[in-house]
């Protein structure tokens, strides 16, 4: 029963880690309707960036305020040139003109920075942590330590500040925000600009884990699933989605992958995505569309 | 005046209903065709065969059956190479343990196992609509990759999956040099474009369209949105499935599950966003620049002084034009080269006047 429970916790704590990558996602279809495929590309960007400062004697510090500077002109720049072209367009076809965004930023990041592994420090030592009886990563911890704290930040951001209130207004009905007084290119701009900090997070907690590299653009093929459990434009439903996606993905590759092969997590959160949606085809906590003809 | 309709006029139903109405498109077709399969195969060398044609027709079909499900019935699928690769061990298996069974029989049955995986994993589509529906092409995208590796079977039991190509060869005629591989590309592709520009003619092929244009809709008028749906699902995965198969027979010879991955997918996606949506013609066009485009990059980082574009960077640059590419179409011309061709047309058929 122990070895259960340590499997769940390592499940959830894992689990905590696509969240990140999924609160990226939410918080950019939820003011823009818009299915951002780059936050994957965006991960690996940032976490690039960071590290090869880094390695060029850039403090700490100095390196993540550069590296967010370079995350608000990337927002910056996708603003001005693809979603203001391409604003009342289909979303699919918004969707579509992110993958070409992730083309290009995956590119860009290589071909500034080179193609190697860097390892990243982040001075958390990854030892197990023994919690009466339980062992439990004391990486995993710190993570989902940040990840509730970027959610509290993001909620106070989100409710009680004025740029919150018109960020969930144009969420709610773009037209009629705009109608008050609210500059949809502004919003869109701070949206991803905020985007690009998860992005950045996210990029340093999976970059201490797996190392900085090309394989953090794919998380972003972690974290689908997780949206599709927690509903597209929820926060909450972001880190629910993630506990059950990391917690059953473990707990299926330990017990049902001697049964049909091992490496079944690479498909495993897909699948029960899918059964998720037969019931609910929304997600969890995703908005009810009503069609009208 | 060069495609001017001036003086053809339909006397009969039947001229009415003809593929291609305009004399001009009939008679340029099918020199083109005359041309491919007669010229081509006489005055083209291995490497044009094997390196630049044979892909280019792959790629078209694959192009083709996801726009039959992207283009004109509006599904996003993001999970074509998994119904590629089905197609193309599908194939494989029938002709290993059916004994005699006939080369395009095998390629048919191929594609129709394809076809029934695609239908399977369309089934979602009649509950979930949109976004969430790529959940379900992607969980085809990584589940069957990962079942061909897993179960030896698939590849008889080859160690490392692979899969080599069974002898080519129809009626007798041996086609396995690159110009008959070539040919025997050629005829599949033609023969299912036609069929495909037929099919998207027909109630089916305008079911889809009302369906894309907005399903609820669609429901009202008296569509019937399942069949309508799942039939789109396998009839791509039909197309998906035999282009798979020539994929791995024809142009590669020796194929393994991991060189139908994501990558391939958007490859095929890529194919007709620039060759453009819910078009025929468009696969080809798109095919022929994702073909074209990186040798003729690669050409020109060739002619500047040596060294200073090293092979890596040049992958990343690459990766970049394609990008920007993807979103200049979007913005620009999201009807694709298919559009462009259509407007160069429309100014022949006026030339040498202005109006």
């Amino acid at each position: 029963m122990d070895f259960f429970f340590e499997v769940l916790i390592g499940g959830l704590l894992a689990g905590v880690m696509y969240s990140l990558v999924a609160i990226g996602f939410v918080l950019i279809y939820k003011a823009s309707g818009v299915f951002n495929f780059a936050q994957g590309a965006m991960v690996l960007f940032a976490a690039l960036t960071f590290v090869s400062l880094g390695e060029r004697g850039v403090p700490f510090w100095i390196a993540f305020l550069v590296t967010l500077g370079a995350m608000l002109l990337l927002a910056l720049a996708v603003e001005r040139l693809v979603l203001r072209p391409l604003v009342n367009r289909s979303p699919i076809t918004l969707f579509m003109a992110t993958l070409g965004l992730a083309y290009i930023t995956e590119g860009a990041a290589q071909a500034l920075w080179g193609a190697q592994v860097h390892g990243l420090d982040l001075g958390i030592e990854d030892i197990p942590l023994d919690l009466g009886g339980l062992l439990v990563s004391q990486f995993d911890l710190f993570a989902a330590g940040m990840a509730a704290t970027l959610v509290l930040v993001l909620s106070v951001l989100f409710n009680k500040t004025r740029i919150g209130l018109s960020l969930r207004a144009v969420a709610d009905d773009t037209l009629a925000a705009q109608a008050v007084g609210i500059r949809l290119s502004r919003i869109w701009v701070v949206v991803w600009a905020v985007a690009g900090l998860v992005a950045l997070i996210t990029g340093l907690l999976w970059g201490a884990r797996l190392g900085v590299q090309f394989s953090l653009s794919l998380v972003v093929l972690k974290a689908l699933p997780v949206l599709i459990i927690g509903g597209f434009s929820s926060v909450g439903g972001a880190i629910v989605g993630g506990l059950i996606v990391g917690a059953s993905e473990k707990l299926a590759e330990i017990y049902a992958g001697p049964l049909i092969g091992s490496g079944i997590e690479n498909w495993f959160p897909y699948v029960l995505a899918m059964l998720f949606l037969l019931v609910r085809p929304t997600g969890l906590f995703g908005e009810r569309s009503i069609d009208r003809v | 005046m060069l495609y001017s309709e001036a003086g053809q006029f339909s006397t009969r139903y039947a001229a009415d209903r003809r593929l291609f109405r305009l004399r001009q498109d009939r008679l340029g077709l099918g020199l083109l065709l005359v041309f491919a399969f007669a010229v081509v195969p006489q005055i083209g060398n291995d490497y044009w065969f094997g390196a630049i044609l044979t892909p280019f027709l792959v790629l078209s079909l694959a192009g083709l059956g996801l726009n039959l499900l992207t283009g004109y019935a509006g599904q996003l699928s993001l999970g074509s190479a998994a119904f590629m690769a089905a197609g193309a061990f599908a194939t494989y298996n029938f002709q290993l343990r059916i004994e005699g069974l006939p080369l395009l029989a095998s390629f048919a049955l191929g594609g129709a196992v394809a076809a029934l995986l695609s239908l399977v994993f369309g089934l979602p589509s009649l509950r979930i609509k949109g976004f969430y529906l790529i959940v379900s092409t992607l969980a085809a995208q990584f589940l069957v990759p990962w079942a061909l590796v897993k179960y030896g079977w698939f590849s008889n039991y080859n160690a490392s999956g692979v899969i080599s190509a069974p002898r080519l060869d129809i009626f007798g005629l041996d086609l396995s040099s690159p110009a008959g591989r070539y040919v025997l590309t050629l005829g599949v592709v033609v023969a299912l474009a036609f069929l495909a520009r037929n099919i998207v003619r027909s109630e089916l092929g305008r079911n889809w369209m009302a369906v894309r244009d907005m399903d609820t809709a669609a429901a009202v008028i008296g569509i019937p949105l399942a069949r309508t749906k799942l039939l789109a699902f396998a009839i791509s995965g039909f197309y998906l499935g035999v282009a798979g198969a020539l994929w791995a027979f024809t142009y590669l010879g020796t194929v393994e599950p991991h060189g139908f991955d994501l990558n391939r997918s958007f490859q095929v996606l890529f194919i007709i966003i620039i060759g453009g949506m819910g078009s025929i013609l468009g696969n080809f066009l798109g095919a022929a620049f994702i073909v074209l485009f990186p040798l003729l990059l690669s050409n020109l980082a060739g002619l500047l002084p040596g060294g200073l574009i090293d092979p890596g960077q040049l992958e990343n640059i690459q990766k970049m034009i394609f990008g920007a590419l993807i979103i200049v179409f979007l913005i620009r011309e999201p009807e694709g080269l298919a559009r462009l061709w259509q407007q160069f047309r429309a100014r022949l058929r006026r030339w040498p006047l202005r109006y």
